[in-house]
């Protein structure tokens, strides 16, 4: 009886307690992390003139037979100068091609930028009105997407790639589609 | 501050306002008002992914205005409103939806609400049934006297006095 009672008494803080570890746990998570859809989905086709060259394209056909980072940038986008070094990092490794992806930027001041920070893409798609971003879902610069060798998409990861995204996310996830290859 | 300044600054203010870009849908021309009402019904029910609490139709932001003009490319293109929303959630997923679709990962949310209200009911039935009359309630006879004496006097000091004025209900 008298453990009966105890617990109807603490039944509502126990239920107390629970909430607030949800609401704990949900003030933890970012809302502008949204999942993408595309996850797991082949990459859309597309056909972009490469930000280098306007006669060169950069098409989905780059990103098949090689692991790609598909990387969204802009030169007004701040966060992207914070990842930069990153890349420059990152482009050194040869297990994978990093291509960016010029979105809603003026091609003279991406390439000043390429230019004065130095290039970590191997190449680079020029989309100044997001007709391509929108097939990516990319809502934001900067968004990094691992491609493997069969063009599918693994991983989406949004805001700048800093060394613990790199060891934590996305070296594992390279580090297993090239295994398989 | 001069009075003199003030107009001035306030001319200045009013430039700066003016000179900075705003969105609206007066740019989007339709061959018909329905399909006007059809635009405006759909983008109301579009979540702009940036500034997650405002629909594409009231967002200023830059993608909020390249989703607004996809979804008026494919409605002028004649695609369907169902057409439509498919293309933009198999991009940004259910997110871009304000309301989220019934499916079983959605189950929770749609459904919790009722269950929890149907176990909380269950349990207050539960021990509403369960409550005996223990006797306990039942008044002794003192008691009883003691209730009349109090109920009497009540009603005595009420009678001979005037009501008091009914307080005034504040707005």
């Amino acid at each position: 009886m008298a453990m009966s009672k105890s617990v109807r008494y603490l039944t509502p803080l126990i239920v107390f307690a629970g909430l607030v570890v949800l609401l704990v746990w949900g003030l933890g998570q970012d809302p502008r992390e949204v999942p993408s859809p595309l996850i797991g989905k082949p990459v859309p086709t597309f056909s972009l003139p490469a930000l280098e060259d306007p006669d060169r394209t950069v098409s989905d056909a780059d990103l098949k037979g090689k692991i790609s980072l598909v990387n969204v940038w802009a030169s007004w986008c701040n966060s992207c100068r914070a990842e930069h070094q990153a890349l420059m990092v990152l482009s050194e490794i040869p297990d994978f091609q990093i291509v960016g992806l010029n979105w809603k930027d003026e091609a003279t001041d991406a390439l000043r930028v390429l230019q004065l920070t130095g290039n970590p893409y191997d190449l680079n798609g020029y989309d100044p009105d997001n007709t391509v971003g929108i097939h990516w879902g990319v809502y934001g610069a900067p968004e990094t997407f691992v491609v493997d060798q069969e063009g599918i998409i693994r991983y989406k990861h949004i805001g700048p790639i800093d060394r613990e995204v790199w060891e934590q996310k996305l070296q594992p996830l390279v580090a297993e589609l090239r295994a398989r290859s | 501050m001069s009075p003199l300044i003030r107009p001035l600054l306030f001319a200045a203010l009013l430039a700066v306002t003016a000179a900075a870009p705003a969105y609206t849908l007066e740019e989007f021309k339709f061959d018909s008002p329905a399909q006007e009402q059809e635009f405006r019904a759909l983008i109301a029910k579009l979540r702009c992914l940036v500034c997650q609490n405002e629909s594409l139709a009231g967002s200023q932001a830059e993608l909020a205005q390249d989703l607004r003009n996809e979804v008026y490319r494919m409605l002028r293109a004649g695609q369907s409103e169902d057409e439509i929303l498919d293309f933009l959630v198999a991009r940004y997923g259910d997110f871009v939806l304000y309301d989220p679709p019934l499916k079983p990962s959605t189950y929770v949310l749609w459904f919790g609400p009722f269950v929890i209200i149907g176990v909380a009911a269950f349990f207050m039935v539960r021990s509403v049934l369960r409550r005996k009359p223990t006797g306990d309630d039942a008044m002794s006879d003192a008691e009883r006297e003691r209730l009349r004496t109090l109920l009497d006097t009540d009603a005595d000091i009420r009678a001979g006095e005037p009501s008091p004025p009914t307080p005034k209900q504040s707005i």
